[in-house]
C-alpha cells in the first residue's frame, strides 16, 4: 500500500529531516511511528500527502509513484488518503455537521450522498448526538472524532494520523486510539505517529523508530 | 461544477463578503461611486451631443456670388463645394426661390403686398449655395476655402453655439475617460485588498480543503463569487440611482423650464440606460472577476 525506497529529505534551509527511509507498509496493516521531537515524523507524513516532495527516492502509495503525479492531479491522490492532526484542525465558525460534511462537500459530492453519509459515519465515531455542536463546545476528545469523522467520510484506503492524541488525557487519547484500531479492522490501513509508549507495549502492533530522520527499529509487523 | 457544489461555493463566497464587511463595503462603494461618474458623465456627454447634433441641423453655410458672376463659375463653385468631405449635402437657391421664400417669411404669403416688387426681384443678386455639414467642427477651414474660390463674393455662416459645444463636449469626454480609469483603478485596487484579506482570514480552512483534496478550482470559486458579487452590486446602486436620478432631472425640467423643453430635448431615459445598464454590469462584473481572479493568481499557491 505504501512503499519508501531511499527518501530523503531536505528543507530548503539545509535541514535534513529524513535520510535515506525505506520502508513497506502492507494494504490492511497498523503501524505506529515513534521518535524524538524533530525526527522528521511529520515530515514524513507531509511526504505521503504530497504536501513535500522528497529530494531524493520514491514514494508509492497504492501502486502510484507519487513523483509522477502532476499539480493537478494531486486532489484525486488525496481524496485517497485521510488525514488527522495533533490540533485537530477543525473549522471554528461550523458545527460537527457541518465540518464532516465539508469533507464530502470539499471533493463536490453528490447532496444525497453527503445527508446519507455523515450521520452514518458520526455514529461511528459516537457523535450522532451533538451533530450542532461548534467544535468550542467539545471536548479535545471529542473535537478528534469529528476530525477521525472528517477524515473517513470520503473512505480513503489510508488514514494518517500525526500525533492524533497529543492534546488529550489519557482516558480520551484511548478511546481515540481504540476508534483507529476499529476502523484499521474495517480494512482502512492506519499509520499513526505517536509519543505514547503505553499504546505500543499495550496494542501489539507493528512499530517504526525513527531517530534523526532515519529509520532505527520496525518491531512487530506481521508481514515484512 | 455540480448544482450543489455552485450553490456551496455561492454561498461561501456570500459569507465571505459578510465576514470581511469593512472591506467589502469600500470596495462596493468605490465601485459605486466609478459606476455612478460614469453615468453622469455618459448623461451630460449624451445629451450634450444630440444638443450638438439638433445645432448642426439648423447650421448652414451660404455663399454668395459676385455679380458678375458667371454661369460656368457657379457651377465650378458647385462642384468644389461637392468635393469637399464635410459637406453633407448642398443645395442651389436661385434668386427667384430666395425671393419667394423671402415673400413667404415676410409678407405671409400676401401676394398683393408683395405684388409692388412684382417685376423687380429685390434680391435679384442672391442666388446662393446653402451648404449643410457632417462634422461642424471643419466648418472654418471650409469657410476659408470657399472664400478663395473665384466668383464668390461673400459666405456666410453661423459661428454660434456648435463650435463651443463641439469642444466642451470633447472636455467632458477627456475628462471623464480619465476620471473614471482613475477610479476603475481604485476599484479594482479595493476589490483586490477585499480578496486579499478574505484568503489570509480563510488560510486555515484553505490549507485543509486542499490537505483533504479539493481542487484548485473549488479552492478560488468562493472568491471569484465574492470579487463578482461585490462588482454587480457596485454596479446595480448606481444604475438604480441614475434611473431615478435621471428621470428627476427631466420631470423637473419640463415643469420649472417649460420655455427650455423647446429649445433642446433631453435624450429620452430609454435610450440612455439602453447603453448605461450593460456598459456598466460589464465594467462592475468584469473589474469585479478580474480582481479577483489577479488576486487569487499572486495570492493563492494552490
Ligand atoms: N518547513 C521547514 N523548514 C525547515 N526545516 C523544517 C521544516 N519543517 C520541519 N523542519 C525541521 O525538520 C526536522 C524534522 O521536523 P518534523 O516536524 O518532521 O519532526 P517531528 O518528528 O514531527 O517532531 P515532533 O515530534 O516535535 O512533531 C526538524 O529539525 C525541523 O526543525
Ligand atoms: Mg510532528
Amino acid at each position: 500500500m505504501i512503499r519508501l525506497e531511499h527518501v530523503s529529505k531536505t528543507y530548503e534551509a539545509g535541514v535534513q529531516a529524513v535520510t535515506d527511509v525505506s520502508l513497506h507498509i502492507a494494504p490492511g496493516e497498523f503501524v505506529f511511528i515513534v521518535g524524538d521531537s524533530g525526527s522528521g515524523k511529520s515530515t514524513l507524513i507531509k511526504l505521503l500527502l504530497k504536501e513535500l516532495n522528497p529530494t531524493h527516492g520514491k514514494i508509492i502509495v497504492g501502486g502510484k509513484d507519487l513523483e509522477k503525479i502532476n499539480r493537478r492531479q494531486i486532489p484525486r491522490y488525496r481524496r485517497n488518503v485521510g488525514v488527522v492532526f495533533q490540533n485537530f484542525r477543525l473549522l471554528q465558525d461550523r458545527n460537527v455537521y457541518e465540518n464532516v460534511a465539508f469533507a464530502m462537500r470539499v471533493v463536490e459530492s453528490p447532496k444525497k450522498d453527503i445527508k446519507r453519509k455523515v450521520p452514518t459515519i458520526l455514529s461511528l465515531v459516537g457523535l450522532a448526538a451533538k451533530y450542532r455542536a461548534l467544535p468550542r463546545q467539545l471536548s479535545g476528545g471529542e473535537q478528534q472524532r469529528v476530525a477521525i469523522a472528517r477524515a473517513l467520510v470520503n473512505e480513503p484506503k489510508i488514514l494518517l494520523a500525526d500525533e492524533p492524541t497529543g492534546n488529550l488525557d489519557n482516558r480520551n487519547a484511548w478511546e481515540i486510539m481504540k476508534l483507529l484500531d476499529e476502523i484499521n479492522q474495517r480494512g482502512t490501513t492506519v499509520v499513526v505517529v505517536t509519543h505514547n509508549m503505553d499504546f505500543i507495549k499495550t496494542m501489539n502492533k507493528r512499530v517504526i523508530t525513527i531517530k534523526k530522520g532515519v529509520v532505527v527499529d520496525d518491531q512487530g509487523g506481521e508481514e515484512i | 461544477m455540480r448544482l450543489s457544489t455552485l450553490s456551496y461555493n455561492f454561498h461561501q463566497g456570500i459569507v465571505n463578503i459578510w465576514k470581511n464587511k469593512m472591506f467589502s463595503l469600500a470596495s462596493i462603494a468605490t465601485m459605486t461611486a466609478c459606476i455612478f461618474l460614469l453615468g453622469v458623465f455618459y448623461s451630460i456627454g449624451v445629451n450634450f451631443e444630440s444638443m450638438v447634433r439638433n445645432a448642426e441641423e439648423g447650421v448652414a453655410v451660404t455663399v454668395l456670388f459676385n455679380a458678375d458672376a458667371s454661369e460656368e463659375q457657379i457651377q465650378a463653385i458647385g462642384e468644389a463645394i461637392s468635393a469637399r468631405s464635410e459637406v453633407a449635402k448642398y443645395e442651389f437657391i436661385s434668386a427667384e426661390e430666395a425671393w419667394e421664400s423671402y415673400k413667404m417669411d415676410y409678407f405671409n404669403g400676401d401676394e398683393e403686398a408683395a405684388a409692388v416688387f412684382a417685376d423687380d426681384n429685390p434680391l435679384a443678386d442672391s442666388a446662393s449655395y446653402s451648404i449643410y455639414l457632417n462634422d461642424v467642427s471643419m466648418q472654418d477651414s471650409l469657410v476659408a476655402y470657399l472664400e478663395k474660390l473665384d466668383g464668390v463674393r461673400e459666405v456666410h455662416y453661423s459661428d454660434v453655439a456648435a463650435n463651443t459645444l463641439t469642444d466642451f463636449n470633447r472636455l467632458i469626454k477627456y475628462i471623464s475617460f480619465g476620471v473614471i480609469a482613475i477610479l476603475i483603478a481604485v476599484a479594482a485596487f479595493l476589490i483586490s485588498n477585499t480578496i486579499t484579506v478574505g484568503i489570509s482570514v480563510r488560510k486555515e480552512e484553505i490549507a485543509i480543503m486542499k490537505l483533504i483534496g479539493a481542487k484548485d478550482s473549488f479552492v478560488r470559486a468562493p472568491f471569484v463569487v465574492e470579487g463578482v458579487t461585490i462588482g454587480l452590486i457596485g454596479s446595480v446602486i448606481p444604475l438604480i440611482l441614475l434611473f431615478i436620478l435621471y428621470q428627476r432631472i427631466l420631470t423637473y425640467v419640463a415643469e420649472k423650464f417649460d420655455a427650455l423643453s423647446n429649445l433642446f430635448s433631453f435624450v429620452p431615459v430609454k435610450e440612455v440606460f439602453h447603453f448605461l445598464i450593460p456598459v456598466s454590469l460589464i465594467l462592475g462584473v468584469g473589474i469585479g472577476f478580474l480582481g479577483s481572479r489577479f488576486t487569487l493568481k499572486r495570492h493563492l499557491k494552490v
